[in-house]
């Protein structure tokens, strides 16, 4: 790839499949710099990255923090209650102020989709979405590729399966657009109510089989169940859940095979996955927050080094 | 006043006119049409190559007064409705406060007989404050000058309610106009369920939440026997189950709006907010069915439910986004250009669907072009082709699906009541 051009990291919808491969190399440069004994480049040095947080979140917030500090940014965190956006100005009244700062670049999480693009829209200052509703989170889903490329060496034909509630799931959207791209066959495994309409218009494969997603698959990425969102008295119980969707140390034995376990996090023992497995040697659930750190500083980099045609 | 309109193709469908004709104005009422009127006039209007047609009836427009005059007025909404070609308009009641009783209705006629310049009739509540829960005083809301009722914006759920308001409404003769969406399943949902609302992880609304409110307000009106009118039918179960309904004589019309026979979900992509209403834009066979039902009678009229909001409320996130758009100036429009141009609707059927039908339905004694009928007419430049954008839109609120987009067909004369409300420049 001959340069960067695109100002916003919005989704992975959006990019080509030689952009996402070349955010995944520039990632992979970057991971060597938090081995370091001294933890830092100057790539973003006197640039400001704003962290604009509508929504609670711990472990991307600082993963982008992290990243953004690696590369010599100045970082500043901003928190705003979904519950007073009613009250308080618009998300690009926001927006404008912040830029009004000189902030560089823009990291945003918001529970309405769509929120990042209509920011991107208004301002000159670069944007990355950390996740909008359920729409995308294209950092996630890098990192999540990033550490299967590390992990297999290759995406190409890989069969990875999403299991968990698709239907509210932003990380699977994102993983379903990069995968394909890539050329993994995806499958995804929920109960029927938790897989949104038309779904394999995207280019996966449904199941609502657990064993058939493991059996297939090189890699299962497992979603967080959010149980508090239960909206819907067809909304599976807990246990119930457990039973049928997850994943447990005798599922992954009965495969008589290696397969990688992933999960965005935060986990849920018990709930989708077994502490067992979350804890044994199938799981690269922690590797998969440290490549986080590799794969938001390229980001970063990227955008705010773009050539905009 | 006299105004004299030569050699313009005079569409009449109450009087199966299709041909070259001379018309003649006088005192408010068309008083002659013939093949060369020789008569003197005060104005004259050549109108080779182009439309005469009795001017639009639209039966479902938000004015907003009293209450939302952010939004739009009866002064600037019935403006636009003149430069749209539309001489009546039906005023939904879901303002501020809602049109539930004979005071507000009292209220807003005066606002009308003061501000408005094209006919504006009034659509009270069926329940109080729209809640669902009370019906309205049907008798002394008709005695005040109401002509409908309708709790737009939404159904009334409970069924035994509903039943109770059509029993009523038979009782007094008046037309239920009936917004069909069952809430626990169209819920929080913004657009319509589908592939584009999961790529675009927007909460959807399955179209089961129409088509089922349909079926029970048809049941209804069977049971009860009073006149319903089924509004923005977007969806193809919809438009079948009102085709079977009026197969078995049941009292039931139905309108759907330019959108829903032009724009699709897909439109939504890139969260676009003038893409969002209720019900929402639907899928390829659904907008095929609005056309093919409006070709065979199982829909009757085309409104524009004409829904301004102001920029607050339209530019921002999506899913926080008000539902509706603005459709009066660009109804017709849309239609000519889907519709007239794709050969789906012959000029009598289209002009049937946006005049005469609607009246009939309302009983107004409107569009038609007969002898001594109200001179509500219009002229039309059939193949003017035109941009929208926000410039050109008058109303106060810009929120069109079409800003951008290239229609044809041109309104040149609006003429109201024998007076000239609108010409083009």
């Amino acid at each position: 790839m001959e340069k960067w051009t695109k100002k916003d990291l919005l989704g992975l919808e959006e990019l080509s499949r030689e952009e996402i491969e070349h955010v995944l190399s520039t990632a992979e440069s970057f991971k060597e710099v938090s081995t370091r004994e001294i933890k830092k480049v100057p790539a973003l040095r006197g640039k400001t990255v704003v962290n604009l947080f509508y929504e609670p979140s711990t472990r991307t917030r600082v993963s982008f923090e992290v990243a953004a500090k690696r590369l010599s940014a100045d970082v500043i965190n901003v928190a705003i209650e979904t519950s007073s956006v009613k009250k308080g100005e618009t998300l690009t009244d926001t927006g404008k102020n912040i830029e009004a700062l000189k902030a560089d670049i823009i990291v945003v999480r918001h529970s309405s989709s769509g929120a990042p693009a209509m920011l991107a829209e208004s301002l000159k200052a670069n944007v990355v979405n950390a996740g909008d509703g359920w729409h995308e989170h294209p950092t996630q889903a890098l990192l999540d590729m990033f550490t299967l490329k590390e992990k297999i060496g290759r995406i190409q034909g890989l069969k990875v399966s999403i299991v968990g509630d698709i239907a509210h799931s932003r990380v699977a959207r994102s993983n379903i657009w990069g995968l394909t791209k890539l050329g993994a066959l995806v499958t995804v495994c929920a109960p029927k109510v938790l897989i949104p309409e038309g779904i394999e218009q995207m280019g996966v494969r449904v199941t609502h089989d657990i064993d058939q997603a493991l059996k297939d698959a090189d890699a299962v990425n497992v979603l967080r169940m959010q149980f508090e969102r239960d909206e819907s008295a067809a909304f599976p119980k807990q246990l119930e859940y457990f039973k049928t969707f997850g994943i447990t140390s005798q599922r992954l034995k009965k495969l008589k095979k290696n397969i990688i376990v992933m999960h965005p996090g935060p986990i849920n023992r018990g709930i989708e996955i077994s502490s067992e497995v979350a804890d044994g040697e199938n799981s690269v659930i922690l590797e998969q927050v440290t490549n986080g750190i590799a794969v938001r500083m390229a980001a970063l980099f990227l955008v705010s080094n773009s050539q905009q045609e | 006043m006299s105004i004299l309109i030569k050699q313009g193709r005079v569409i009449d469908p109450a009087n199966k006119r299709d041909g070259v004709f001379d018309l003649l104005i006088e005192k408010g009422k068309i008083v002659k049409i013939e093949e060369n009127i020789t008569d003197s006039a005060q104005t004259v209007i050549k109108a080779q190559g182009k439309i005469v047609s009795p001017g639009l009836v639209d039966m479902h427009v938000h004015l907003r007064e009293p209450g939302r005059e952010d939004k739009e007025t009866v002064s600037s909404g019935t403006l636009a409705a003149a430069k749209g070609g539309v001489t009546s308009v039906l005023a939904m009641p879901n303002t501020e406060p809602a049109i539930d009783s004979e005071s507000i209705v009292n209220l807003l006629a005066s606002i009308i007989k003061k501000d408005a310049k094209v006919k504006a009739y009034i659509s009270a509540a069926i329940t109080k404050g729209r809640d669902g829960k009370k019906i309205t005083d049907f008798k002394n809301l008709k005695k005040a000058g109401a002509i409908a009722v309708s709790d737009d914006g939404c159904s009334v759920d409970s069924k035994t309610i509903m039943l109770k308001a059509l029993e009523e409404a038979k009782k007094e003769d008046i037309l239920v106009i009936c917004h069909c969406e069952d809430h626990s399943l169209s819920k929080k949902g913004v657009m319509n369920k589908g592939f584009f609302s999961t790529k675009l992880g927007l909460c959807g609304i399955s179209k089961e939440s129409e088509y089922k409110m349909v079926a029970r307000d048809i049941e209804l009106a069977k049971k009860t026997g009073a006149r319903i009118h089924i509004a923005h039918v977007s969806c193809k179960e919809s438009v079948e189950i009102i085709a079977k309904a009026k197969a078995k004589g049941i009292r039931v019309s139905a309108e759907t709006a330019p959108h829903y026979f032009s724009l699709i979900d897909e439109s939504v992509s890139g969260y676009d907010t003038n893409m969002k209403m209720n019900p929402p834009l639907r899928g390829v066979a659904d907008c095929q069915a609005i056309k093919k039902g409006l070709a065979d009678g199982a829909i009757d009229a085309i409104a524009s439910d004409h829904a301004p909001h102001t920029i607050n409320e339209k530019a921002i996130e999506f899913d926080r986004a008000a539902f509706g758009v603005v459709g009066l100036e660009t109804e017709l429009a849309v239609a000519i250009t889907e519709l007239i141009d794709t050969g789906m609707l012959t000029w009598l059927q289209l002009i049937a669907k946006m005049s005469l039908n609607p009246s009939r339905i309302l009983n107004l004694n409107q569009g038609s072009l007969g002898i001594n009928s109200p001179a509500d007419v219009i002229v039309i430049s059939p193949d003017k082709e035109w941009v929208v954008e926000e410039e050109n839109i008058i109303s106060q609120s810009k929120n069109s699906s079409f800003l951008g987009k290239k229609l044809k067909g041109l309104i040149d004369y609006t003429i109201c009541q024998g007076k000239i409300v609108y010409q083009s420049q």
